[in-house]
């Protein structure tokens, strides 16, 4: 095989978005982040917003994200990046300004800031990583953690009697008026990227044609928090994650 | 003999061995390395069969640290 013939700019088919630079990622090994991560940049360069973009870093495994991706970010507060989005937003009526949170930081003590921006009808997007657990400092039960689900805080799996149920946050946000797009969606396949990428397009339209809220909540997984590989992980989330937040649209007008 | 020919080239210094693209590849060419590991000691996929590949990106899509790029090309042209 002429490896030469084929290695050549007029072949190239796929390559690492220009937009993610070439720092090496903190994340674990397989970690669903980074390929949101390239999500996000590919969308950037697609709708052509690069110098128009600021994102709103959360606390959390992301909270390097600005390290990344080569726009604008503005650091938030834990779980405050909805309230931040909120000012840059307002401030900034031209830009694109999105947030990018996990479920320790949307879902537990950023709820309330999640809720009122989506109730205010912000025109901001809202990219939700949900793995079900927090992934930073440990694997702690997380709102989200499934019934049953061994974390380290919860060796012997979630009760609900004591601990409450999984927060479908997401079903939530799809009530409230202001709310344009409130979709989920995962990575663990090519297809299922392609589609999360579309669901992510149309949430940064959305916010730049200023339509409202949009919400992307994308089911990840946390293979070292969940004390698997990444390829069993895909598997468990497959098996576990999505009977309880199904993948598909809740509301999208 | 397949139409389509594609190539992985691997930034093996970025890779971190966590096996996805390899069970993502429809066509079984990818592996990880054995023995042989990058400076931050993690075992960095290759080609394990090279001829197979139809460059169908699945390896690249789902690469979370975006080590992979992908070469695809017509034979018949």
């Amino acid at each position: 095989m002429d490896i030469s013939s084929i290695v050549s700019p007029e072949n190239l088919v796929y390559a690492k978005p220009e937009i993610m630079n070439d720092n090496h990622m903190h994340y674990c090994p397989g970690c669903s982040h980074g390929v949101v991560h390239k999500i996000i940049a590919e969308v950037i360069k697609e709708l052509d917003l690069q110098e128009k973009t600021i994102g709103i870093a959360p606390v959390g495994c992301a909270v390097f994200a600005y390290k990344y991706l080569d726009i604008d970010w503005q650091e938030a507060a834990h779980g405050r990046a909805p309230a931040l989005a909120t000012a840059v937003k307002r401030l900034n009526p031209d830009k694109m300004v999105f947030t990018y949170q996990g479920d320790g930081d949307l879902a537990a003590i950023g709820t309330a800031e999640t809720i009122h921006a989506a109730n205010r009808g912000e025109n901001i997007a809202i990219v939700f990583i949900n793995n079900g657990i927090y992934g930073m400092t440990g694997g702690q039960m997380a709102p989200t953690t499934l019934s049953k689900m061994v974390t380290s805080t919860s060796p012997d799996g979630r009760d609900v009697q004591m601990m409450g149920n999984p927060l479908k946050i997401l079903d939530l946000l799809a009530l409230l008026d202001g709310v344009c797009l409130a979709t989920r969606v995962s990575v663990h396949t090519a297809a299922a990227v392609k589609k999360a990428r579309r669901m992510v397009k149309q949430a940064f339209e959305n916010a730049m044609a200023g339509k409202g809220t949009s919400i992307v909540e994308v089911v990840s997984t946390c293979n070292s928090g969940w004390k698997m590989t990444p390829a069993d992980a895909n598997n468990w989330m497959v098996e576990n994650m999505f009977p309880v937040f199904p993948i598909g649209d809740l509301k999208n007008i | 003999m397949a139409k389509v020919q594609g190539y992985v080239v691997v930034n093996t210094q970025r890779c971190k061995g966590c096996d996805l693209c390899v069970v993502s590849c429809p066509t079984d060419v990818l592996e990880l390395q054995p023995r042989e590991v990058n400076d931050r000691g993690y075992h960095y996929v290759y080609m394990k069969n090279p001829e197979e590949c139809i460059g169908c990106f699945n390896c690249g899509t789902v690469c979370p640290e975006g080590c992979l790029t992908v070469y695809r090309k017509r034979l018949d042209k």
